[in-house]
């Protein structure tokens, strides 16, 4: 480590060098703005800030604060609890009578009434909106009307949903699905203001809710301020005077400037600077468990991924795995090494259930080789994990599960990364069926149900089941599951379908993602949500 | 020293290349008579003109020759080109030199410095350092040379050709120029090499030199303007020289010497770019193994680890520096003021 | 030069033309944009189809071109696919971009040059070999790390600067950044100065200068110096698209939205408008940055006349 030493006193030396010539001054008083006001890091977010069109966490921290629905997680345990809904009534899971609370307005004063709600609802749900999160509507009757998968929508309105009263409304939904009214939380099923149908562009530009906060100004692609809204009539007020949303280009730099206290929160620690989180910040660090699994899922398009054999390679792939030593090396413990395929925010009775996967989960590299061999070695001599090289560092955690795979399997090439330009041609290569290998594949949860964890990626034909995967039996267990109207007996057929998923091994379960976050010392009383979200209603100013 | 053969390029080029105003077609000597440079480093000290330096009367020497003498007596030469031929010799043979594995990587060791048999220490996955970056040699030596000798080929007969003819050819040679400068490397390389299936390098050096050549023809184009404006070339021109003969006797040696300068700093940024382009997944198929890629890796951890970062980027320094200094040798060797 | 001037900026046209289609054809061949907008999840085939009709993308290729090329000369550039002009990104982005070019180009200038110069007449002295090591530093170690390690010991640790650049801009806050950017770019300059000086000090009208008795600066500036600049003039203006369109290292450091950052995000996304956008401006000031070289060289070289 000489040498080493050597060269940071060499740069820094270089760095005194050129700053001698080129610096006066510059800090003009430190600190981070505005007394009570948290500043925090942003991201551009990618598309307009509707509700049923943001699919991204950047753009869902801002309605997160700007919008409260009929239900809302809760910011610790994730369970689904009512906000603004005095009650949701349902005797057969199909139809829901929903009664909205009294007393509830948008922040220019407009009173939230099931209108409110309904006409949101059908605007998100209908086509011409391209919408992306439209589809959180499908399971309401008439969304084939209004959306349906080729040529124009023949209806406007979902003919599933109905004004009752002033505050009431009733939902009929096109199947049985116990746990529905759960799923509410999401932010695509906010209310809207009339300001946003009539004047459209005047509210993207500066957004009007019914939450904590309200848009002070926004800067697109450089900042967003909140501020607190003193009439707010929810419980969960904010406990600051607002937050500015500053958009980085790198959260790397967003780091930097919490380092020099010019930033209050970062909630996106570079992978980079995890080893330097305790020198830099202390106890100041939060690192929390979020609804978001890693995995890697498989061709079955492909014939030499779906052969009998290949359920033998899949787990030997899997086991081969040294999920404990990557998450600790390149995700400094942000990561925790995965043993079902579900995520421990859900909870034990939600459907979590830690060492669901068995044996298949656990490092072995002599079983790994064996079983390997046994199912007719690797299809074509050499695996190739796909990933997209231009967001997050795939790169580093693929290269470390292939080094983990070569060395067990005693071949320093049987395993190589297969990076892939950008985010649109990944996705092309997806849903084009054009990928020859295994795949990075990760789900971050719209709702902290466990039907969310299977359905979706692996019923047959759902709408991210990428790898194809198709099982009569799994199918039928979660047709099950969906009707049964006992919580507690659903999550039970969930988790056998869970089971024929690790039978199969459909998927490879990686590791759960935390979320972490830094802050200053001017804050106090951080911390994220399942979503990985910072609570900012929750953040104190000192 | 001047011979009184008027069509023979060493001696008109020794009038100089400046001339504005003094329009001298004094002879220059050897580079004795005034010194603004005040004195010759020793590295860059030659034998000033005497018996060999003039050769045997009669016989007619070339520049190209002259030069070739010159630089076999330069010590710059001589070193530049012995770490020149190391790097070449690891290059085919690396294992002459490291025994280790570079796919051979222990998770466990990651970021690890310095250890007895691993003097360089450990990367980020736990791959070691020094076996990397010798194994790294070739394919970084490979695109750094290879790029450069297309883009200062390529770039400076475009760009020689727009500069000397001027007019129409000009301005188309130019206007090409200016479109592919706009081409961004990173559009380009996702365009151009996602549908290449090749595992060798020589498709990223292609695309490098595709979108590298632009540069040099510029540089190019404004010496090759310059050197044809001299008194010799124009003497030459009235001599009835043909245009080949003025382009490779009188202009080129006088015009080259900024291609060189900036094709030898360039070969080190091509090394870096092909790291660029593997990183998006468009440059060399994993698994490789460069110093580019090498250097990129390492520069994530610049807090936690230099070490990862000062051995390739050491070796790319040093590559470097060889090439700079046979580019200089060349340079003055093909400087007939200073013969 | 009048005419020569004219008959420069009228090859503009053809210029801009091909550069448009070039561009506009490359991003088109990157394939379906719109999988790349529902995160990791398939977008549904019917909204995937409607946005599509949305930005065109469902038209030919010929017909896309056409059709945003008649845009163009109404002054729409388009939209960018969260909703923004890309006209509105252009005018935040550029005057940025600019300003960090010229702090960058003014250091290569007055930092390159004056190097070079230095080492050019004393070469071998340990000054020549200090600058030739700075060089090859600057080129090994990548932009990056300099970067970073500026923002960490000026920004972090001595606090004089702040790491992130504000998102306004102005001069005095992109002074490290401009110096970062243009480091390499001062290795090239340095080098070309310093070779051009060492073959011209030993030129007739240098020593005839001297042997007039004039003075050792004067002999420097007027006749050695100008003699000199014409390959650095030519390098530098070559940099300046480079400096303007490729900033994306230092832009994304230092937390600067500008022109290379838009861009990169622009191809990463496949945004046709917003990358053909930006590319043709860049490529116009390729253009005048050009001209103005040609220019330059008779100014500082009388015998060449414009051709």
């Amino acid at each position: 480590m000489r040498g080493a030493t050597h060269a940071k006193w060499a740069a820094c030396a270089v760095a005194v060098a050129l700053a001698a010539t080129a610096c006066g001054g510059g800090d003009s008083g430190g600190g981070s703005g505005a007394s009570g006001i948290v500043s925090s890091s942003w991201g551009d977010p990618q598309n307009p800030l509707e509700p049923a069109n943001t699919n991204e966490v950047q753009g869902g921290k801002v309605l997160d604060m700007l919008f409260r629905g009929l239900k809302r997680y809760d910011s610790k345990t994730g369970a689904a609890k009512d906000m603004l809904a005095e009650k949701i009534e349902t005797t057969d899971s199909v139809n829901f009578n929903i009664t909205v609370k009294d007393g509830w307005t948008f922040s220019n004063g407009e009173k939230v009434t099931a209108k409110s709600f309904v006409d949101a609802w059908n605007y998100g749900a209908d086509l011409k909106h391209n919408q992306k999160n439209a589809y959180f509507f499908g399971y309401i009757e008439g969304y084939d009307k209004t959306h349906p998968d080729k040529g124009d929508p023949t209806a406007e309105t979902l003919s599933g949903l109905k004004v009752t009263g002033e505050r009431t409304f009733s939902v009929k939904l096109n199947q049985k699905f116990s746990t529905w009214p759960d799923t509410l939380g999401y932010a695509a099923f906010a209310p809207l203001p009339r300001a946003f149908f009539d004047n459209h562009s005047a509210w993207l530009s500066k957004p009007v809710g019914n939450g904590p906060y309200t848009v002070n100004s926004y800067t697109k692609g450089s900042k967003l301020e909140m501020r607190k809204w003193d009439g707010y009539p929810g419980p969960d007020k904010a406990q600051n005077g607002g937050v500015d949303l500053k958009v980085y280009t790198d959260n790397n730099t967003a780091y930097t400037d919490l380092t020099a206290g010019n930033l209050d929160l970062v909630d996106d620690v570079p992978a980079s600077q995890l080893k330097n989180v305790k020198a830099d910040l202390g106890d100041r660090y939060i690192n929390t468990p979020a609804g978001i699994i890693q995995t890697l899922a498989f061709p079955y398009y492909d014939e030499a991924w779906n052969t009998p054999g290949a359920v033998k390679v899949r787990k030997g792939l899997s086991m081969a795995i040294n999920r404990a030593q990557i998450t600790d090396t390149i995700f400094q413990k942000t990561r925790t090494p995965a043993t079902d395929w579900t995520s421990p925010v859900l909870g034990a009775d939600g459907g979590y259930k830690d060492g669901l996967c068995g044996d298949a989960c656990k490092y072995d590299p002599a079983g790994a080789k064996k079983l390997i061999q046994e199912g007719g070695g690797i299809p074509g001599g050499q695996v190739k994990i796909s990933y997209n090289a231009d967001t997050g560092s795939h790169k580093e955690w693929v290269d470390a599960i292939c080094n983990s795979v070569n060395n067990a399997l005693g071949n320093d090439r049987a395993c190589v990364g297969n990076p892939v330009g950008t985010f649109a041609d990944f996705r092309n290569q997806i849903t084009q069926n054009k990928m020859s290998g295994p795949f990075r594949a990760g789900w971050q949860m719209d709702y902290p149900l466990i039907q969310n964890f299977l359905q979706p990626l692996y019923y047959t034909n759902a709408s991210s089941n990428d790898g194809k995967w198709t099982n009569a039996e799994f199918d039928k267990l979660v047709n099950e599951a969906n009707a049964e109207t006992d919580k507690a007996k659903a999550v039970d057929l969930f988790q056998k379908a869970e089971g024929v998923l690790r039978d199969q091994m459909g998927a490879i379960p990686l590791w759960y993602q935390n979320g972490s976050a830094g802050y200053s010392t001017r804050v106090s009383n951080v911390a994220l949500n399942p979503f990985s979200v910072p609570v900012y209603n929750e953040i104190k100013v000192s | 020293m001047p011979e009184p053969d008027f069509d023979e390029g060493a001696a008109i080029s020794a009038t100089g290349a400046g001339g504005v105003g003094q329009g001298a077609i004094a002879p220059t000597g050897t580079g004795a008579a005034m010194d603004l440079a005040i004195s010759e480093g020793a590295t860059l000290e030659r034998t000033p003109g005497g018996p060999e330096g003039t050769g045997p009367a009669g016989k007619p020497r070339s520049l190209w020759g002259d030069a070739w003498r010159d630089l076999r007596r330069n010590p710059v030469f001589i070193v530049s080109g012995l770490i020149i031929l190391f790097l070449v010799v690891i290059s085919l043979w690396p294992s002459l030199i490291a025994s280790g594995n570079p796919l051979k990587c222990d998770l466990s060791k990651a970021q690890l410095g310095s250890r007895p048999g691993h003097p360089f220490g450990y990367d980020g996955q736990g791959c070691d350092v020094y076996t990397r970056t010798v194994y790294g040699a070739r394919t970084s030596v490979t695109v750094g040379v290879c790029t450069t000798l297309g883009v200062a080929l390529f770039g400076s007969v475009l760009g020689g050709l727009a500069g000397f003819f001027g007019g129409g050819w000009d301005a188309l040679l130019s206007r090409i120029t200016d479109i592919f400068f706009g081409i961004p490397v990173v559009l380009g390389g996702l365009v151009f090499l996602s549908v290449v299936t090749s595992t060798t390098v020589w498709p990223v050096i292609g695309f490098m030199v595709l979108l590298g050549w632009p540069q040099i023809a510029r540089i190019a184009r404004g010496s090759v303007i310059t050197a044809k404006q001299n008194d010799y070339v124009q003497a030459a021109r009235a001599l009835g020289a043909t245009n080949s003969r003025m382009l490779l006797r009188h202009i080129a040696p006088n015009a080259v010497a900024p291609v060189i300068v900036v094709a030898t700093i360039a070969l080190g940024t091509y090394i870096s770019l092909e790291a660029t382009l593997s990183y998006l997944g468009v440059g060399l198929k994993p698994p490789s193994v460069s110093w580019g890629i090498d250097i990129s890796a390492a520069s994530q951890y610049i807090r936690n680890a230099p070490h990862m970062l000062l051995w390739p980027a050491g070796a790319l320094a040093v590559t470097v520096l060889a090439f700079i200094m046979l580019g200089d040798a060349v340079r003055d060797a093909l400087d007939p003021k200073l013969r | 030069m009048g005419r020569y001037v004219i008959r420069r900026l009228l090859q503009m046209i053809p210029v801009f033309f091909g550069a448009t289609l070039l561009i506009f054809l490359m991003v088109n061949v990157m394939g379906d944009p719109i999988a790349g907008l529902c995160g990791d999840k398939a977008c549904d085939p019917a909204t995937a189809t409607r946005l599509k009709q949305e930005f065109g993308l469902d038209k030919p290729v010929w017909q896309q071109y056409a059709t945003y090329m008649g845009n163009v000369f109404t002054g729409d550039f388009g939209t960018a696919f969260n909703g923004q002009k890309v006209t509105e990104l252009m005018s935040t982005a550029f005057p940025v971009t600019i300003r960090l070019t010229i702090i960058a180009i003014l250091f290569e200038i007055v930092i390159g040059i004056t190097l070079g110069v230095v080492t050019g007449l004393r070469r071998g002295r340990p000054i020549d070999t200090a600058v030739l090591i700075l060089t090859l530093v600057v080129i090994a170690i990548p932009t990056f790390v300099t970067g970073l390690v500026l923002q960490l010991v000026l920004g972090v640790e001595w606090q004089w600067i702040k790491p992130s650049v504000p998102p306004d801009a102005p001069f005095d806050k992109l002074l490290i950044p401009g110096l970062v950017l243009a480091s390499v770019s001062l290795a090239y300059v340095t080098r070309l100065t310093r070779t051009s000086i060492a073959e011209n000090s030993r030129a007739d009208y240098v020593r005839t200068a001297v042997a007039k008795g004039l003075p050792r600066h004067r002999v420097i500036t007027r006749h050695l110096l100008r003699n000199s600049l014409i390959p650095v003039v030519t390098f530098i203006g070559t940099d300046v698209g480079a400096l303007m369109g490729g900033a994306i290292v230092t832009e994304r450091i230092f937390n600067i939205h500008g022109v290379g950052f838009q861009l990169y995000q622009g191809i990463l996304r496949q945004s046709t408008q917003t990358v053909v956008g930006f590319v043709t401006v860049l490529v116009l000031v390729f253009l005048v940055a050009n001209l103005v070289v040609d220019l330059l060289y008779a100014v500082l070289d009388p015998r060449i006349r414009y051709a």
